[in-house]
């Protein structure tokens, strides 16, 4: 596979920053995870956590770094090396939500701005597969590629204080799903009935790095049913094996 | 009254999105574990700014370590990062605030509250409560009071508190802000809005902001971040695990610690330190 420029930044007394080109795409996320693989494997033990984002390693080690050359030389030697392409099956999830007005309170004004019929919004919206790049922002948000175009909208110029738990939502060229409620600058367009995050669980979200997203409309009886299935603890979250 | 349950933090969570949290000021909070010979890593409760008022269920021994803020036992006035014997029954209160932010009450082997991904540090959502509420019961091993040990390390002096300087590294996209902003950020003194928490600090003054939001990556606690508006946030313990404004300054990790001692309208001043490469 094709090797970037990266760039190997200190960031704090105990961490690096490697960075790829600024951009969302999959095989920035394959090379990413290819790397992260990599460092997870090697007998390093004095890295204790390995991050990624859409374009970027965070490579955290046990103490203060005293000489950085020394780390990024071994970085960049391990990364010279070839990356086993396919290291694990991914996983395509289809997520329930429902787009009805009582969730998806900016859904209106979201039509009137862009010139769009909430059929259409719904269509394009659920129609498309994300790819999950990394979890940030809050325990549980996904980070999705992919959102067509035709669904960009800038922020909020103002936050809103509260967004329910759950909420569906589009902020600027991404699309995502509040796994809490917390402030946010999004617009709400519908709302999903699953729980993204759970502390207790083994592996506390469902969705790993690289897997495909896809949102399933529903109904607010069907909202409800689904809700009540997860509260029980008994809802079993449909997903097939992909190839890639 | 804001006061949690907090130890060295959530590590090795950060792939969940779940933030580092932990005492503010890890100085303070090891300051007291140490003098009680407790673990490194024992939980002690974190109180911010004012305390509140405990009664004790059984005796124990207490270090109160940080801020102070003027601690009774039995209405009799006690000193911080001292061993103290507690009996049954006694009440602990705290009263106005001297000097620092940020004081942690450590009790012999630790407070026992729920242990969650690996900590006893309280966050919203992950622990039951984010904070200790009026009528917690909280949970300690009983100590029989003996003879205290003093073990205590030499008592604080406001000077530390009183630091102005906080020693900065670059953050990662310091490089990219224009020569004046980049010396405007050595060189002036800022101010502490009276917006903080344990997520984070915001400061006052505004600094030209010529950059783009960048796409959103990994920060850090410690991170300067420079929002659109041109106002400096100084992301805390409890800060979310990425973000999209750019990162202009890390804060050395003795830095945080001294932020945290921080309140609304002290000034601080950023020191240019060089990491080694």
């Amino acid at each position: 596979m094709e090797k970037f420029e990266l760039t190997y930044k200190p960031f704090g007394e105990r961490s690096i920053l490697v960075e790829w080109p600024q951009e969302i795409n999959e095989i920035i996320l394959q090379d990413v995870q290819g790397f992260r693989n990599k460092l997870e494997n090697t007998n390093d033990e004095s890295i204790v956590e390995v991050n990624s984002s859409y374009n970027s390693l965070l490579v955290t080690y046990e103490v203060t770094i005293n000489k950085f050359y020394d780390k990024f030389e071994a970085l960049k030697s391990i990364y010279s090396k070839k990356f086993i392409d396919k290291f694990k099956s991914k996983v395509l999830w289809r997520i329930p939500v429902c787009y009805d007005f009582e969730f998806g309170t900016d859904l209106v004004r979201f039509s009137e701005e862009k010139n769009m019929s909430i059929d259409e919004i719904i269509l394009c919206h659920s129609d498309a597969i994300y790819t999950m790049y990394f979890i940030g922002f809050l325990p549980g948000f996904l980070y999705l590629g992919d959102l067509n175009e035709k669904l960009h909208l800038n922020r909020k110029s103002s936050p809103e204080l509260y967004i329910k738990k759950g909420s569906v939502a589009i902020g600027g060229k991404q699309t995502g799903i509040y796994p809490q409620a917390s402030p946010g600058g999004w617009h709400i367009i519908g709302n999903s009935p699953l729980e993204f995050f759970a502390a207790r669980n083994e592996k506390p979200c469902f969705v790993s790095e690289g897997d495909k997203v896809q949102f399933v409309p529903i109904d607010l009886k069907t909202y409800e049913n689904i809700k009540s299935l997860v509260d029980a603890g008994v809802y079993v979250i449909e997903s097939e094996e992909i190839d890639d | 009254m804001y006061s949690s349950i907090q130890d060295l933090g959530r590590l090795g969570y950060r792939q969940y999105g779940v933030p580092c949290s932990g005492a503010m000021d890890h100085r303070s909070f090891e300051k007291a574990n140490f003098t009680l010979g407790n673990d490194k890593n024992a939980a002690a409760l974190e109180i911010t700014i004012i305390g509140p008022t405990l009664q004790f269920l059984i005796s124990t021994e207490v270090c109160i370590s940080g801020a102070n803020m003027n601690p009774k036992l039995n209405e009799t006035s006690i000193l911080n990062d001292q061993v103290i014997s507690v009996n049954e029954n006694d009440i602990l209160k705290f009263g106005p605030l001297k000097y620092g932010t940020r004081a942690y009450l450590a009790v012999a082997n630790g407070f026992e509250t729920e242990l969650l991904m690996g900590s006893r540090s309280m966050y919203n959502n992950i622990t039951s409560a984010s904070r200790i509420q009026n009528d917690d019961i909280l949970s300690i091993v009983s100590v029989s009071s003996g003879t205290p040990t003093m073990k205590s390390k030499k008592s604080d002096n406001i000077d530390y508190f009183d630091t102005k300087e906080l020693t900065a590294y670059k953050g990662p996209e310091f490089d990219l802000l224009s020569f004046s902003s980049q010396d405007k950020l050595f060189n002036q003194e800022f101010t502490i809005s009276n917006t903080h928490s344990r997520m984070g600090y915001q400061l006052n003054e505004f600094l030209e902001n010529d950059l783009k939001s960048i796409l959103t990556s990994h920060v850090l606690p410690g991170t300067v971040q420079l929002t659109p508006s041109g106002k400096l946030l100084v992301l805390m313990r409890d800060a979310q695990t990425t973000g999209g404004y750019p990162r202009v300054l890390q804060l050395s990790e003795s830095a945080i610690n001294l932020m945290a001692q921080k309140n609304t309208n002290d000034k601080i001043s950023f020191k240019r330190e060089e990491l080694t490469i």
